[in-house]
């Protein structure tokens, strides 16, 4: 008995989840009426975890995304990322959260058109104390790993759809953010680019455990995520396990035939 | 990195900002052209001194005062010296070319006026010859007078055709001083009405009057009004800046009309500035989102628009201002004498910045407040 126990591992505490959820409700005031988007929304995610947010228009993905985010604020509940309670932040606190915490990419990339793609990657930076070489440096190095080394000095428009997204990939990673969050990221892009994309999201959670979010109506795209969240509706309806991301294509994604959330 | 996302903002849509520029510079030049002209019409007064008061007829300028009264106001307390000077209003070839002519006293003139500037042998050859005159720079310019040239007037007030001979030509000492005058003895002119019109003889248009302190302008033109009291010709004596003030003011509804305008023009600029702005804002909606989803501050995304703004409004502005000194040389060609001094000053110069950046300013004001109030979700959806 004595012998087993001293063979038995350390127990270590389990990490706290990444982000926590408590009965997250949003709605929307139109003229007189509230129009309800999310209701009574609770559930985590790990760190390090991939996780896709599927469900039909309208299901409230997008905004569940930006209440994660803090792009918008919930109408009641609680959302804490790495331990801060968001809610309780005013708008400058939380836009200094943001640039710390958060890495965003966006369906149509969103990068500013007058700017190089060095340049673009760099923005963020402004916001840190980083000397100008500094942040030339850590832009390029980003750009290289994403694959842009040759394209630093080439603007939005001289870049494919596909490349445009690696910029903003690079971009998303450049404060090294606790958490990604990725709205639609292939939804504007071709079969191929699209692969390219989701194998490059698939990297940066194996490689730099990054915590990513990210959302589709895509099930190829969602068989790339370690696990899926359908939306109904505004609410959870199932929450579908698939390891560690199933890339090329996904049986029964789509379906909402995983577990009972 | 703000400025250069502001200026390479500023030229995405090279048309529309250049329409805009060529809009302000226009309007920008147009207020500087405008405002020259209205500095124009107070150069006289601008130009005038307050050592110099000017004595007159109380009733009215036409009316003469007598050669006799000089003595008596010489006389007066403070009075250094004394001058006078007679509006003579010939015509020079035809009534289209104005310019001003005056028969003075020319020795004591020239010491009261030190801003008319003569070389020695100029005014050594002016003094001797009864038939002489000077011309201002500017007037030589404009007619071709060169010295010993003879220049006939057809007289109005002094009747019958007067010959002068170009002795010497007058630079200004300031760039405010007339260098559009024509001078000439008043002992010719007075010589000559003495025979044909004795009963207009001896008579003079206005004394120029020097004194020995500025401060005490009002008490020595009541001392010279009041030697003249209950006189056939009483006087008004008043500073020569208030006297060329009064000239003004009888036109100042045109000065008032060409400075109303000028706002206007800019006015104007403030609104297709204003519109043109808007419209960038509009269409660069979901750009602000995104700076303020990566967690820049609202008042990052309004320094962009005013840079923007500014960057625009300064380039018209200063390309406005550059362009107004030659168009002020052709305008002040084109007119002739008729405005003495045209310069464009360093003040007007000053505003014509001040404008074009006030412009800019306010163009960008409404804009740059709906960017910063956007939500960052609805900006994001005007992506989309």
């Amino acid at each position: 008995m004595t012998q087993e126990r001293a063979t038995l591992p350390p127990v270590t505490p389990p990490a706290p989840p990444l982000v926590q959820l408590r009965r997250v409700a949003k709605a929307y005031r139109r003229g007189q009426q509230l129009v309800p988007v999310l209701a009574d929304i609770s559930f985590d995610i790990a760190a390090g975890e991939f996780l896709a947010l599927m469900g039909p228009s309208g299901s409230g993905k997008s905004t569940l995304l930006n209440l994660i985010a803090g792009i918008d604020r919930a109408s009641s509940g609680e959302i804490r990322v790495a331990g801060e309670d968001i809610a309780a932040y005013g708008e400058a606190e939380l836009a200094d959260w943001r640039a710390r915490t958060i890495g965003f990419i966006f369906q149509f990339y969103n990068l500013m058109p007058v700017l190089t793609a060095l340049e673009n990657v760099e923005l963020p930076l402004l916001l840190t104390r980083l000397s100008r070489a500094e942040r030339r440096e850590r832009a390029a190095a980003a750009l290289a790993m994403v694959g842009l080394a040759e394209r630093m000095d080439h603007t939005p428009s001289e870049l494919s759809g596909g490349q445009q997204q690696r910029v903003a990939i690079a971009r998303a990673l450049i404060t090294d953010p606790v958490l990604i969050v990725a709205d639609e990221p292939t939804g504007d892009l071709d079969r191929e680019s699209a692969h390219d994309i989701l194998r490059l999201l698939q990297r940066l959670n194996r490689e730099l455990g990054k915590t990513i979010v990210m959302v589709t109506h895509d099930p190829h795209a969602a068989g790339h995520a370690h696990a899926i969240m359908h939306l109904e509706k505004g609410a959870l309806s199932a929450r579908e396990e698939l390891g560690d991301g199933v890339a090329g294509g996904l049986s029964g994604a789509s379906d909402g035939s995983g577990g009972a959330y | 990195m703000l400025l250069v996302l502001a200026f390479r903002n500023a030229f995405r849509h090279r048309l529309r900002t250049l329409l805009t520029l060529a809009g302000l510079t226009v309007a920008v030049t147009a207020f500087g052209l405008l405002s020259t002209v209205v500095d124009a019409w107070y150069a006289g007064a601008e130009g005038a001194s307050n050592a110099r008061l000017v004595t007159r007829n109380a009733i009215s300028l036409v009316f003469p005062l007598p050669v006799n009264y000089r003595e008596k106001i010489r006389r007066v307390d403070g009075v250094v010296g004394i001058t006078h000077s007679n509006w003579f209003g010939g015509i020079y070839k035809e009534p289209k070319n104005f310019f001003a002519q005056f028969a003075v006293e020319a020795d004591t003139f020239l010491d009261l006026y030190p801003e008319f500037v003569l070389s020695e042998a100029e005014r050594r050859d002016f003094l001797r010859d009864r038939k002489g005159c000077i011309v201002g720079s500017k007037l030589a310019a404009t007619y071709g007078f060169k010295v010993g040239d003879t220049i006939q007037l057809k007289g109005t007030i002094f009747p019958g055709t007067w010959e002068f001979v170009v002795r010497g030509i007058y630079h200004g000492r300031e760039a405010k001083t007339d260098v559009s005058q024509m001078l000439f003895h008043w002992s010719y002119v007075n010589e000559t009405i003495t025979r044909q019109i004795p009963r207009r003889a001896n008579q003079i248009g206005v004394y120029v009057v020097k004194i020995d302190d500025p401060a005490r302008a009002a008490e020595i033109s009541s001392r010279i009004d009041a030697e003249f009291k209950n006189t056939s010709a009483e006087t008004l004596t008043e500073t020569e800046k208030a006297f060329q003030l009064s000239f003004v003011s009888m036109t100042e509804a045109i000065v008032v009309a060409i400075r109303a305008v000028s706002y206007l023009v800019i006015v104007i600029i403030l609104a297709v500035m204003a519109n043109t702005m808007a419209m960038t804002v509009r269409e660069r909606t979901a750009e602000y989102a995104t700076l303020k989803a990566l967690g820049f501050s609202p008042g990052f995304v309004v320094g962009l628009i005013v840079g923007e703004s500014a960057a625009i409004a300064l380039a018209g502005g200063l390309i406005a201002v550059a362009l107004t000194f030659p168009l002020a040389a052709v305008f002040a060609q084109a007119v002739g004498t008729l405005f003495p001094v045209f310069n464009v000053s360093a003040e007007t110069v000053a505003l014509q910045l001040l404008c074009a950046l006030g412009v800019g300013l306010l163009a960008a004001a409404l804009p740059a407040r709906r960017a910063m109030g956007i939500r960052i979700v609805d900006g994001l959806r005007a992506v989309a």
